[in-house]
């Protein structure tokens, strides 16, 4: 670990046709220091590093390493410059052993291009003991969590003696604690000489590592930040105005329940028991947020709800009448609001326009249809209130859903499940892959319509947006609920339930651990909230607001 | 269960429940996703109780006998002799048996283990034997000759698997082997009987085979045509392309472009003299022995060399090896050409082997039965190899079965490799994962 080296971008500009999705960009990545690049999604962050990857070749520009121009024809250039990346969707064989995972590409091999794994096993546990990674060699990848499979991916750059490791949103996928733990690994790898380029848009984590900010804005760079600059700043620079990181969102006033989940069982095809004997109500006027690491049961649970899963036990009550059983139409006419996790897939046909999305779910009812013709002059009228009411920027309601941002495209499911009297809303993943100014927008309606008295039950796998949203939290891990908790509860108690370990053990483990934990150069952990003192008063009233005032993917403001 | 009706209780968890425990997280699911179904007990016991009305109670009150040694050998075994009726009601039982087992395990949730579908499917392979020949008008074959004889039938489709195996691996559905086994014969033929050395025919079959494969390669993998279609097309193309040459080339002069003269069949002394195993591993013809070779070279070059090793991983996860600077689409080129290689070697067998010449659909259907037999093997070489014995033990048996007459019509007999198909694919062996990426063209981007 002797050799350190000095990465250089320099004018850096990738064009996918017309679109410029870099634009001259210059980074200096100082030999072992964490860089990271900052940018909302879209912001061009990933291609520069697939640039950098040798995985698209540049328009323009060139890559320095040590003051010497490169060029990458491909990954394996790249990693032969000391180049390695961590994928946000990992790239490994599910089938493959850790050790044919961390081979593959870089074999070592006996005469006759036998494979010699035991060398790679040797490798990895070697690896594995300095970092303290605990991985073996001979698991199985599909058999790993994701935390693991990650450090996998980190040996396997590690093994090609990469001196520059790219990671490209790795805490995505993780619980806060694996988070924790990354960031950790993360000032090892630095401390043992290895730069990182660490690609993220939630400003905690970035503030907590990084050593220089580069804060990228629509395929240019912007300017660099200090790690030291309040999210607030960060966030501005990153969205480009000023941005009000704290919702303000007024107390809830709860009334009485209407929606009651009893003893709900989903069985996928599988046999598997996906949600498993949940229990839970949400009262008008309250928002419940069910919090937990993807692929728990949340998808399942939603989907049972409005009446997509088939094998579904227990009972769902909305105003008294049971909902389990009935068909999607039928759950949908009786009042249920849905926005589903993934809006290209569930959402919205992208090739429709966005008039029509906005009366999917009442394309055959007045005024839209008049017997078994339909009324273009009215859907197109819809429209106009509609784009003007939830703020579409798009010039035309004629246009197709799909050309539109992100942001956009989630206004538009939004605007349509929300303008019908509801007697109750769902929203799952409500702000995923969404610009922070659409974001703020999106969460304000999702109070108003909580405040206009309708029961609302948002999922998310976003701690921050959780905690943001909710009145109480039910956190699910493999399809149990792990406990319901008032909005107020601490990062650490949530992330210890989101790993499957109950209420009353979490708050007493993070009581425990805390004051030996915090290393007190570590803002990331120095959080004012406390959670082995849970907050006296009522959490979804004065309590809140002091201890969270993050906005969703943007992070909080801990200053 | 059900939690408060209140609002959120201040400082105080609402809904606290026994779950598991932080080392949960990292431990790795052991409850396995798939659960224990009915499928394989039920289908033993229908099968158990088929066998035990049809081979026991109603099995025929004779002798079958299994002639074990052949002429050639250098020591004679004596003919196996069973008693049709008791033998089948003796295995019948222990099917029941097997079956009721299988039961038990289910009442318990347990899978049964593999070796019980297994044992099974010998024994009822061997009281099917003992019923069709003990119920024939002469009950007695040569043991030796059956097995023998399913050997030559399976080459054949053992290259095809092979060739299967090649391309699947690497991400490439391959639907074209039934083209390649037919190019393949077709060119050995042809050279064969232009240049009068079989060997040369041998060489110019892999060379066919292997450009009816560069046609597959370059339209699924340059062009991203649906990879199913080219392979049909194909068939359709070669099986058009050998058809009308055949009628209008070889058929003007069958002396000068349809006699290929045989590969000789090698005989290894002394050992191909062993009763059973002599003539079907040590007296075969050039085909015969590279089908040996080519099973068990293909089968360490997968799984034991660096080659292997990332041909896998473009078929299982095609962006994890471009990341780590694996050719993808090159490495899928150049797999479905050596298959198509491997399958024209295949082909050459049935017109320098089994026929000495050429004939239109020589190959009659056998490339698909590979591509059943390489799903049965489990996109392994060796399964692939055994699978094909199977079909090849199938085809014969019902050859020899007609030869010395049984009550069995026919028919019956030869819809017999195609039963076999269906209930071995039907999952009677159990979970069958194709490779991740199989079929999916690799577009970078």
């Amino acid at each position: 670990m002797v050799r350190v080296l000095k990465l250089e971008l320099k004018g850096i500009t990738k064009r996918f046709g017309s679109l410029v999705a870099n634009d001259h960009i210059d980074v200096v990545v100082e030999p072992g220091q964490i860089h990271c690049l900052l940018g909302e999604n879209g912001a061009g962050k990933s291609t520069l590093m697939n640039v950098l990857y040798g995985l698209y070749e540049p328009t323009e520009g060139e890559i320095l390493v040590d003051g010497k121009p490169v060029t990458f024809r491909g990954p394996g250039d790249a990693m032969a410059a000391g180049i390695g990346m961590v994928h946000q969707h990992f790239m490994l064989v599910p089938v493959f052993t850790v050790a044919e995972n961390v081979a593959l590409g870089a074999e070592t091999t006996k005469a006759g291009g036998f494979l010699d794994l035991d060398d790679t096993r040797r490798k990895i546990r070697e690896i594995s003991d300095r970092y303290g990674f605990d991985v073996d060699p001979d698991a199985l990848i599909e058999d790993l969590p994701v935390g693991v499979q990650q450090r996998v991916e980190i040996i396997k750059a590690l093994v090609r003696d990469a001196k520059v490791l790219i990671l490209d949103e790795p805490t995505a996928v993780l619980t806060p604690q694996d988070t924790d733990e990354l960031l950790d690994i993360m000032r090892q790898l630095k401390s043992h000489g290895t730069s990182i380029v660490f690609i993220s848009h939630k400003l905690r984590e970035v503030k907590a590592v990084s050593d220089t900010i580069t804060v990228i804005r629509r395929g240019k760079v912007v300017g660099s930040a200090d790690p030291g600059a309040s999210t607030t700043e960060l966030a501005s620079m990153m969205v480009g105005r000023a941005v009000n990181l704290t919702l303000d969102k007024a107390p809830a006033r709860p009334q009485e329940i209407t929606f009651q989940v009893k003893d709900l069982t989903v069985i996928a095809p599988s046999g598997q028991h996906v949600v498993d004997g949940i229990s839970f109500d949400i009262a008008r006027g309250e928002i419940l947020a069910v919090a937990g690491v993807q692929g728990n049961g949340q998808t399942e649970l939603t989907e049972a709800i409005l009446g997509l899963q088939d094998r579904v036990h227990g009972s769902i009550l909305l105003d008294g009448e049971e909902l389990v059983g009935r068909s999607v139409k039928d759950v949908l006419n009786s009042g249920v609001g849905f926005v589903p996790e993934d809006r290209s897939l569930d959402g919205l046909i992208g090739t429709f326009s966005i008039a029509e999305n906005l009366i999917l779910d009442r394309y055959d009812q007045a005024p839209f249809a008049k017997g078994i013709s339909m009324s273009p002059a009215k859907v197109l009228e819809n429209a106009k209130t509609r784009i003007e009411e939830f703020d579409v920027r798009t010039p035309s309601g004629s246009l197709a859903a799909g050309t539109l941002s992100g942001g956009n495209q989630q206004k538009v499911v939004m605007a349509r499940e929300l303008s019908r009297p509801l007697r109750l809303f769902i929203a799952s993943q409500p702000t995923r892959g969404v610009d922070v100014g659409s974001i703020e927008f999106l969460h304000k309606r999702i109070v108003a319509e909580r405040d206009q008295g309708t029961p609302v039950m948002i999922v998310s796998t976003e701690l921050d947006e959780v905690m943001e949203l909710a009145d109480r939290i039910a956190v699910l891990y493999k399809g149990r609920l792990v406990g319901i908790v008032p909005a107020g509860t601490g990062r650490e108690v949530l992330g210890l339930m989101m790993a499957g370990v109950s209420p009353q053990d979490a708050h007493a483990d993070t009581a425990g651990k805390q004051p030996a934990q915090r290393p007190a150069d570590d803002p990331a952990n120095s959080r004012p909230d406390n959670p082995a003192e849970p907050p006296a008063t009522n959490p979804a009233t004065a309590a809140h607001p002091a201890q969270e005032p993050g906005s969703g993917a943007v992070g909080d403001d801990h200053e | 269960m059900s939690t408060t009706a209140t609002p959120p209780v201040p400082g105080k968890p609402v809904q606290p429940q026994p779950v598991p425990t932080l080392a949960d997280k990292n431990r790795k699911h052991t409850v396995s996703a798939k659960p224990v179904t009915w499928k394989l007990p039920v289908t033993l016991l229908v099968l158990a109780v088929v066998a035990f009305i049809f081979f026991g109670v109603l099995g025929p009150q004779s002798t079958a006998k299994f002639g074990v040694s052949s002429g050639g050998d250098f020591f004679q075994l004596p003919a196996i002799e069973v008693p049709a009726f008791l033998s089948g009601i003796v295995l019948s039982v222990a099917m029941l048996g097997l079956a009721g087992y299988a039961m038990f395990l289910k009442t318990k949730n347990a899978r049964p283990p593999r070796w019980v579908p297994a044992l099974f499917t010998v024994l009822f392979v061997v009281a099917f034997l003992i019923w069709v020949v003990g119920g024939a008008r002469t009950p007695s074959i040569s043991l030796a000759g059956l097995i023998a004889g399913s050997v030559t039938l399976a080459v054949p489709i053992v290259f095809g698997s092979l060739s299967g195996v090649l391309c699947e691996r690497a991400g490439v559905v391959n639907i074209a082997i039934e083209g390649q086994l037919l190019g393949g014969a077709f060119t050995a033929a042809l050279v064969a009987s232009l240049t009068h050395n079989p060997y040369l025919g041998l060489l110019a079959a892999a060379v066919a085979g292997a450009l009816v494969s560069m046609v597959l390669a370059l339209f699924s993998i340059k062009y991203v045509v649906n990879q199913i279609i080219v392979g049909v097309v194909l068939n359709v193309l070669v099986s058009g392309l050998t058809g009308f040459l055949f009628s209008t080339v070889m058929q003007s002069d069958p002396e000068k472009y349809n006699s290929p003269g045989e590969l000789p069949i090698i005989e290894i002394p002394v050992l191909s003299g062993i009763p059973v195993i002599g003539s079907i591993l040590f007296k075969q013809s050039v085909v015969g022995y590279l089908m040996y070779v080519a099973v068990a070279v293909i089968w360490v070059a997968l799984f034991k060399t660096k080659w292997g090793l990332r041909v896998r991983a473009v078929g299982e996860h095609p962006q994890a090896a471009d990341t780590l600077g694996i050719k993808v689409n090159a490495t899928r080129f150049w797999n479905v050409t050596l298959g198509g290689a491997v399958a024209g070697i295949g082909g050459s067998f049935f017109t320098l082997v089994a026929i000495d010449s050429f004939t239109k659909e020589i190959s009659g259907g056998r490339g698909f039965i590979a591509l059943a037999a390489m799903i049965l093997g489990r996109w392994n070489p060796i399964g692939a190899f055994f699978a094909a014995l199977l079909f090849g033990f199938a085809d014969n048996l019902q050859s020899i079965v007609t030869i010395i007459g049984t009550p069995v019509p026919s028919q019956f007999m030869a819809m017999l490799p195609y039963v076999v198909t269906v209930f071995a694919v039907a999952g009677l062996v159990g979970r069958s994962r194709p490779p991740a990426a199989d079929g999916i063209p690799y577009v970078k981007g």
